[in-house]
This record gives C-alpha cells, sequence and structure tokens, in this order.
C-alpha cells in the first residue's frame, strides 16, 4: 500500500477530496507536520497538495518541514486565493506549483498529473482496491478474497477504470470512449455486454459492486453523493 | 494494440499457463488449434505463427500454402477446467497470407468485413443464438440418455446436470447464459446466449460447441449438434435473434408502430425473407439439415413471418413496453451445424440489402397458411424454403449477394465442396431404400 498523497488540512477541503477520489489518487489528510512525520509510509510521501486559504500559517510551516530533512516531498502543490498571490513571494522555494482556489477539478487533476510525471512518482498506485477485489496494475491481474480472476483483457481494463472511479456514475458512451477508445465493433451495447460478463466473473458475492443506474448507466461501489438515486441493480 | 499483447505476455507469466491455443475456423465451421508454448507467444502475437493452409478445408491451393495465424489478443481468455489442471488458454486468430494481407478464405475476416460494411452505414449488428442440440450415449449409435428402456431417472438426470456444468462452463468463461432447458425431443436441451455483437458471438458459438461436447466427454456421453438426428422427432435449429443499434439506440424500435418494429427491422425482415433461399446453403449447410426443415416439427418452411407462429420463417418477439433495447427479431432457419461466421455474415447481407432497397414487408403470415394447398400459397406470394442442399446450392450459385457478402475464394470453394457432398449422398444407398424396396422389387 504505497503511494499516497499528503494532503492539508486535516479535514481535506470537500471538493478538494472528491477530486482526489475520482482521479483515483490516495490520500491521507493531515492537521500538522508532526502528525505528517508520524503517517509518512515506508517510501515517502508521493507528494502534497497544500490548502492555503484558511490557514496560511500552517500551510507554509508545513511546507518548510517537508522541504528538510531525509523525507523531502518532491512534488508540493499550494492552492491558494487570488488575494493571497503577494504571499508567494520569497516563498518560491515552498512549493514546486500553486493552483488558486476555487479551483477547477481538471485543472487541480492536470497539475498534479504534471508534477508526479516531473519527479518520475507515476502519482497512479500500483495497486488499487475495493473491498475484496483488489487489482495489480503492474502484473495486470485482479483477485476477489486472493482469487485470481480471469479477465480478458478488456475485462480488466474495464474494471480496473471501475475500481480507480469508485462512486460515480458513467454513462455508456463515457465508458466506451475512456475504456475502449472509438474503435470497436460493438458500440454502446458493448459496454452492457462486458458488464454482464464481469458480474458472471466476479461471483454472486460481488456482482453488485457494478450497479445498473436505470436510464444513466453505471456506478461501481457505494455512491458518495447524497445526491444520486439509491437505484440498485435489475 | 501493444497493450493487449503486454496483458496477455503478463497474464501468461503471473498465472503460469503452460500452453496457449490459437484458434481458427474452415470454412465449414469446424474449429481448428494451432498449440504454442509461452515462449513462442511473444513472436506469435507479434508476427503471427506459421502454418500450412493447404491442410485446411476451403484455404489456400498448394502454391500457397504458407499462411500466418495472427492472435486477437482481445479475445486471450483461460479455458475454464477441471480444478488442478494445467492453466490453458485460447486466443481466437485471423488468417493472413505470408505476405501479411488479410487472407479472404478465413470466415473471421469475412463476418469482419461484413460488419464493416454495416458500420459505415452507422449499423452494429447485435446476434443472441438459441443453441439446441442432443445428447446420446455415443457418437455411433443415436441412443437418447433419457429414453432407455424405461423410467430411468439417473440418465435423466445426467442431461439435466450435464447442461448445468456447462452452462458454469460458459459463464466462468465470459459468455453469459440467457435460458436453458430440456426441450422437445428426448435428451434434447436448447442453451440461449445472452446477446453480443456478432463478430463475439461466433466466437461464443465455436466455444460454446466445443465446452458442450467437452462436458459431455468428460462424463462418457455425447453431444451433437447435428441438425436432425432421430427420425419423427423435433430437429435442432439455432433461432438466431438479431437487432441492430444506431449507437445507443435500437433501430429495430419503434413504440408509434402497431408492432413496435421501425422501417428499418421491417425492411430488414423483407430483405431476409426476399433472400432466404439464397443464403439458405450456409445457413443450413448439411444434407441433413433439409431433414429438419420440413412440416409438423415446429421448424420453418415457408418464407413468411409472424408475431406468434412458431412455424415462420421470422418471428417478431413481443418487446416488453419501455424496453426498447429488446426489439429484436428472430431468423429461425440456421442450425447448430452451421459456421457462425458465415451464417451472420449472410444474415446482415440479406438485411442490409432490404433496408439499401426499401424492400417491402408483406403482410403478417395467417394461422391458417399452414392449410393452404401450395397453389394458393403461391397466390399469396409465399414460396418455400429449399427442400434440399442441392436445392439451395443452386439458389446460391446464382445469387450475387451472396457472392459479395462471402467473397469470390469463399464463395468459389464453398459450393465445390457442398456439390462433392451432394454427389455422395445422391450416389448412396441409403437404409430406408434397402427397407422400403429390397423385399417388394
Amino acid at each position: 500500500m504505497n503511494e499516497l498523497l499528503l494532503v492539508f488540512p486535516d479535514p481535506a477541503p470537500p471538493l478538494l477530496a472528491q477530486t482526489l477520489d475520482l482521479s483515483g489518487v490516495r490520500w491521507k489528510s493531515v492537521g500538522n507536520a508532526a502528525i505528517a512525520m508520524q503517517y509518512e509510509p515506508a517510501d515517502g510521501w508521493n507528494g502534497a497538495v497544500v490548502c492555503a486559504d484558511d490557514d496560511p500559517e500552517g500551510a507554509f510551516t508545513l511546507c518548510r518541514t517537508l522541504r528538510k530533512g531525509d523525507s523531502r516531498v518532491e512534488s508540493i502543490l499550494l492552492l491558494i486565493t487570488g488575494a493571497q498571490l503577494h504571499d508567494l513571494e520569497h516563498r518560491e522555494d515552498l512549493f514546486d506549483d500553486f493552483c488558486l482556489t476555487p479551483f477547477h477539478p481538471k485543472e487541480l487533476e492536470a497539475r498534479l498529473r504534471h508534477l508526479m510525471f516531473r519527479t518520475g512518482r507515476s502519482g497512479s498506485p500500483e495497486v488499487a482496491s475495493y473491498g475484496d477485489l483488489v487489482l495489480n496494475f503492474e502484473t495486470y491481474q485482479a483477485a476477489v478474497h486472493g482469487k485470481p480472476l480471469d479477465l480478458t483483457y478488456m475485462e480488466y481494463e474495464l474494471l480496473k477504470f471501475f475500481v480507480t472511479h469508485p462512486g460515480k456514475v458513467f454513462t455508456r458512451e463515457q465508458l466506451l470512449s475512456r475504456v475502449w477508445g472509438y474503435e470497436y465493433y460493438g458500440g454502446a451495447r458493448t459496454v452492457d455486454v462486458h458488464v454482464r460478463r464481469l458480474r458472471a466473473k466476479l461471483g454472486e458475492e460481488n456482482a453488485n459492486l457494478i450497479q445498473t443506474v436505470r436510464s444513466v448507466g453505471y456506478r461501481f461501489g457505494q455512491s458518495r453523493w447524497p445526491a444520486s438515486p439509491p437505484s440498485r441493480d435489475i | 494494440m501493444e497493450r493487449q499483447n503486454e496483458y496477455v505476455l503478463r497474464t501468461v507469466e503471473e498465472r503460469g499457463v503452460r500452453f496457449v491455443r490459437l484458434w481458427f475456423t474452415d470454412v465449414l465451421g469446424f474449429l481448428k488449434s494451432v498449440e504454442i508454448t509461452p515462449a513462442e507467444l511473444q513472436v506469435a502475437l507479434e508476427e503471427g505463427m506459421t502454418f500450412d493452409g493447404s491442410t485446411i478445408e476451403g484455404y489456400s491451393r498448394i502454391q500457397e500454402s504458407d499462411m500466418l495465424a495472427r492472435p486477437d489478443p482481445n479475445t486471450f481468455e483461460l479455458l475454464a477446467t477441471d480444478e488442478g489442471d494445467t492453466a490453458v488458454a485460447r486466443m481466437f486468430c485471423d488468417i493472413a497470407r505470408f505476405s501479411g494481407d488479410p487472407f479472404d478464405g478465413d470466415p473471421r475476416q469475412v463476418l469482419k468485413r461484413n460488419l464493416e460494411r454495416a458500420r459505415e452505414k452507422g449499423f452494429t449488428f447485435f446476434v443472441g443464438p438459441e443453441m439446441e442440440f442432443f445428447y446420446f450415449r455415443s457418437g455411433a449409435t443415436v441412443e437418447p440418455l433419457d429414453t432407455a428402456g424405461y423410467f430411468e431417472l439417473t440418465a435423466h438426470d445426467l442431461g439435466s446436470r450435464l447442461r448445468k456444468q456447462t452452462v458454469l462452463r460458459l459463464e466462468a468463461m465470459g459468455i453469459p447464459v440467457e435460458y436453458s432447458f430440456h426441450e422437445n425431443g428426448p435428451s434434447q436441451h436448447e442453451i440461449d446466449l445472452r446477446y453480443t455483437d456478432a463478430l463475439e458471438m461466433a466466437d461464443n458459438v465455436m466455444t460454446f460447441r466445443l465446452i458442450a461436447k467437452e462436458v459431455a466427454a468428460d462424463h462418457g456421453v455425447y453431444a451433437t449438434f447435428m441438425p436432425k438426428p432421430i427420425t419423427g422427432a423435433f430437429g435442432s435449429g439455432m433461432h438466431t435473434h438479431v437487432s441492430l443499434f444506431e449507437g445507443d439506440v435500437n433501430a429495430f424500435h419503434d413504440p408509434g408502430d402497431e408492432y413496435g418494429m421501425s422501417k428499418v427491422a421491417k425492411h430488414f425482415i423483407a430483405g431476409l425473407l426476399v433472400h432466404a433461399s439464397e443464403i439458405c446453403a450456409i445457413t443450413n449447410q448439411w444434407v441433413n439439415s433439409y431433414k429438419r426443415l420440413i412440416p409438423g416439427y415446429e421448424a420453418p418452411v415457408y418464407k413468411c413471418w409472424a408475431r406468434n407462429n412458431r412455424s415462420a420463417l421470422v418471428r417478431v418477439p413481443l418487446s416488453k413496453t419501455g424496453k426498447n433495447e429488446s426489439s429484436r427479431i428472430e431468423f429461425r432457419a440456421p442450425d447448430p451445424a452451421c459456421n457462425p461466421y458465415l451464417a451472420f455474415s449472410l444474415i446482415l447481407a440479406a438485411g442490409l440489402r432490404g433496408i439499401e432497397e426499401g424492400y417491402p414487408l408483406p403482410p403478417e403470415a395467417t394461422d391458417n397458411i399452414y392449410a393452404l394447398t401450395e397453389a394458393e400459397r403461391l397466390a399469396e406470394g409465399i414460396g418455400s424454403l429449399p427442400g434440399s442442399l442441392r436445392d439451395a446450392l443452386d439458389a446460391m450459385e446464382h445469387s450475387e449477394l451472396v457472392a459479395q457478402a462471402l467473397g469470390d475464394h469463399v464463395f468459389e470453394n464453398f459450393l465445390v465442396n457442398k456439390r462433392r457432398e451432394w454427389a455422395d449422398y445422391k450416389a448412396d444407398v441409403t437404409p430406408f431404400e434397402i427397407a422400403r424396396y429390397l423385399g417388394t422389387l
């Protein structure tokens, strides 16, 4: 369980938490440098997103600590408001990139990916899990309760997409374009076929991990958004 | 493609796969398999495996016998075998000439070409076949499992148990099953595969036939897809449910129509009815196929369509209200011993021709159509399907539609092969003749 992103403050602002979840990043929010040390993974933090709008003092102190010592964090993304821009002066060494809040989720994701790319950290983890289900991205293997699943390539890719985007509803077209690309004979109904096959392979116990959201599409795992209807599979 | 190849190579390594079977199909629909070890896999994925095409029915002539089998990494699947067995995987192959050009005699290629034609018009073609078959005690004699002498509970149980095991193995291999049940004939069973796009379904039908036979063989019995194995009993069909989608929309559905059918669906049905005789040699390709296509056993004989009449050639199942994706039509001629790649190709080609040319849909057949005389039926414009393989071959030989859809190579090879089969049959003195004539003539 490596590749953990540090997030400040604790608890993380809701929109930030959502954005990170949806981009498949594993993260942990911390309130100060001492707690950051305490929870630091064996191979170090993968990076940090430090939100400075509420508590600029605490934020800059944390950044300073993360820049010192053996456990230097290579990628620090600072979130500040437009009114705080002047605070950046003489603090250029404390962050690698910054993003104005309120931020656009896509922009945050893109900046984060870019930072990870520069430092050679993948940003996305090698292993993802949901309940009893574990996917190893490096070996392309999926297992339930440690028992490997026999998947075809596209079944694996679809499951990987689901596991890294839990709780969100996707239409068939979205899944088709993001998992398959457009070069495929089957069209949107292909998604139904693959979901049906994945459910069969996941076994009865886990088949309902992939839920049909009536006249919309599919969702993997439990909904995180209160607004979503609690629709179950047919 | 590189990521798919990487996936296959890593999975073989991680899962300890010892053998990879490369599958392809000859012109008659027989499954061919080349087994390679993981050491050869990378080269096979990148360059294809060389094999001698002159040994495969309907493939190349002697002077160009070297061919390449190119595994399609999207079809990589671990074969569900009994626990503890050596891990074995399979991939379907596309066949190429040694120069690297796709080989036009490869049935999978034929289907891809036809699907491409549909896609140019904005359609994707979905297929859901109902596979009927018999269990017999062996492949040598016609001896059903559940009419052996007197009421045998255990023997009867075996058939249903085999069917259940077959379904479980299909599901484990990612081939979902819609329904399965005991059919009309003695030891006759039916397994309905859940619809998917036609290319994948043709692959699935090939896998299905193998698994059904393997499960039976594991229990010392025999599964057969022979269209009519028992005189006087129901034959085995492969009723094929088809639909066209335009993106996410079922192009066969029209909620405003009295039948719930769109114009596209009506022209498609008309296309099937007009060209049914021409494509029959492919959907029903054996001498024996025509012993199924006779009145009295719910097999289609007349080229007509209906909603509820199960003897009609095309049936329009009632679709549940509001479920537009389930709108489909059922083409009832094919039998499970066909080559699914070629059969799906021609069903599609006939339907598309109906759409392109705007063929009008004749009126729905009424029940009494079966009570009419031949002359009365002809007066209503209702013809019959070919009565024999020979009649079907004659109709196919004159069909520009079939020649175009199959391509010259398959078209010519198939006709030569089947004319030979008919000549052999015609020269054979059958048990029927001995029983009927020897004692009296």
